[in-house]
């Protein structure tokens, strides 16, 4: 048994067990080493990657799931992208390991809040941990690519 | 290699969990049971029936009574559904509070429940607004009422064979007003000191016509508050003891002290929680 599914925009074929953890195809079978493993449990968020365009944790998400799925993790990140860039200027990064993560959930709430509030750009990074900056460099960043907090 | 399906329709579903009842292990978002088997591999299960894909499982139809809510609906779902809004709000908060974005994306309505932790968010909702299952096996299907849902720390009346296909909520009473509350640690991803859903009904003399109550993380499983509610019934607002009160929440409720909180605390907060339920009454969304 085989599943087959779109990473990053190319096809992949995995022959992993279907309860196989995606987080183990990307980084074992892909070599996708951006997603990290923080807590295996679904809390930190630092797996997180967008499935079909939502934010998952990929430490919950079965790879038997998985079939036909459009699956992009930071690697699939435009490189020098607006958001990166501030991600940077912001220093919105500082151990990094929770920075992909971030990157993912930041891609899916700007997808859908182009111009967020600060209590938006909170809800949708809720899920991520970040021990390092105290959250306010990174909400700072996406407040940037968005061209400043939107007025609540 | 462990035995995976996906089946398309439901009764393809219930023939596979009613010839084989014992090895299959339903999943669908797997948030809880992806950490289950992550934390006990040893107890990792061979053969997986995956329910993700069943059509009659998924999304929200308003009904003449209420809504019906597919048991795979995600939370994500629900929480933005403008019906939940508008009518169950309660539903649609304490959805909001089930873990964070990235859970809410994959997490069911059904599988909280189904889950049976005595800690469910969206168990204290479902409870205040007299919710019921229906539930469905090879040969038909029966209602439950979800008050009779959970028999025992972690233990359901779901039967082999059986499966949990939706859930039905009726309409709330015309001047009823809702109150949702969860206690924890931080605003998002906390698992629930104490909960509550209550739903209140007070007529234009300011006596109460119907009280039902739901809370999380005060006993073995979610439990109504069936002396609380017995002790409202009939009352006029302005003639409610609030040590009274107290004293049934007392009868009602069983907490324990775990790695969240104290016996105590839970005691006292779950208390305080049920009074400003009656007292406040307002709309409350998410707080920590």
């Amino acid at each position: 048994m085989s599943t087959t599914m779109r990473i990053n925009g190319k096809a992949f074929q995995s022959s992993s067990a279907p309860n196989a953890r995606l987080l183990d195809v990307l980084r074992n079978e892909c070599d996708l080493k951006g997603t990290k493993e923080g807590c295996g449990e679904g809390e930190c968020g630092a797996c997180a990657v967008l499935v079909n365009g939502r934010l998952v944790n990929s430490c919950l998400v079965p790879l038997g799931q998985m079939e036909r799925a459009e699956i992009t993790t930071v690697e699939g990140l435009p490189e020098d992208s607006a958001l990166a860039q501030a991600f940077v200027q912001c220093g919105a990064t500082q151990c990094g390991i929770c920075t992909p993560g971030m990157m993912l959930a930041a891609t899916a709430l700007l997808a859908e809040y182009a111009n967020p509030t600060l209590e938006e750009i909170r809800w949708g990074l809720s899920g991520n941990l970040c021990r390092c900056t105290g959250y306010g460099r990174i909400y700072a960043a996406i407040a940037q690519v968005a061209g400043g907090f939107a007025d609540v | 290699m462990s035995d995976w399906i996906r089946p398309r329709h439901l009764p393809e579903a219930l023939e596979i969990l009613a010839t084989a009842p014992g090895p299959y292990r339903v999943i669908s978002g797997g948030t809880d049971l992806m950490v289950e088997c992550h934390l006990a591999p040893e107890r990792r299960p061979e053969s997986w029936l995956d329910i993700s894909g069943l059509r009659e499982l998924q999304g929200l139809q308003i009904t003449e009574e209420g809504i019906r809510i597919g048991a795979a609906t995600s939370l994500e779902a629900i929480r933005r559904h403008a019906e939940v809004v508008a009518h169950w709000p309660m539903l649609a908060a304490s959805a909001a509070v089930t873990g964070a974005p990235p859970i809410q994306n994959r997490a069911t309505l059904g599988g909280n429940v189904c889950n049976a932790s005595p800690a469910a968010d969206n168990a204290p909702t479902l409870l205040a607004y007299g919710a019921r299952l229906e539930i469905v096996h090879h040969h038909g299907s029966r209602w439950l009422p979800y008050g009779d849902f959970h028999l025992g720390y972690r233990k359901t009346a779901l039967q082999p064979g059986e499966l949990l296909s939706a859930l039905w909520i009726p309409y709330p009473p015309k001047h009823s007003r809702g109150y949702f509350r969860k206690v924890g640690t931080r605003a998002a991803q906390a698992i629930a000191k104490v909960s509550i859903a209550a739903l209140i009904e007070v007529n234009s003399d300011g006596i109460i016509q119907s009280a039902h109550f739901g809370m999380a993380s005060v006993a073995a499983t979610p439990c109504a508050l069936p002396s609380v509610s017995q002790y409202l019934l009939g009352r006029a607002l302005c003639d409610i003891a609030d040590m009274q009160v107290r004293q049934k929440v007392k009868q009602d409720i069983a907490p324990i002290q775990d790695i969240r909180s104290t016996t105590a605390y839970r005691l006292e907060i779950a208390s305080r929680l049920v009074l400003e339920a009656i007292h406040k009454r307002s709309e409350s969304k998410k707080e920590n």
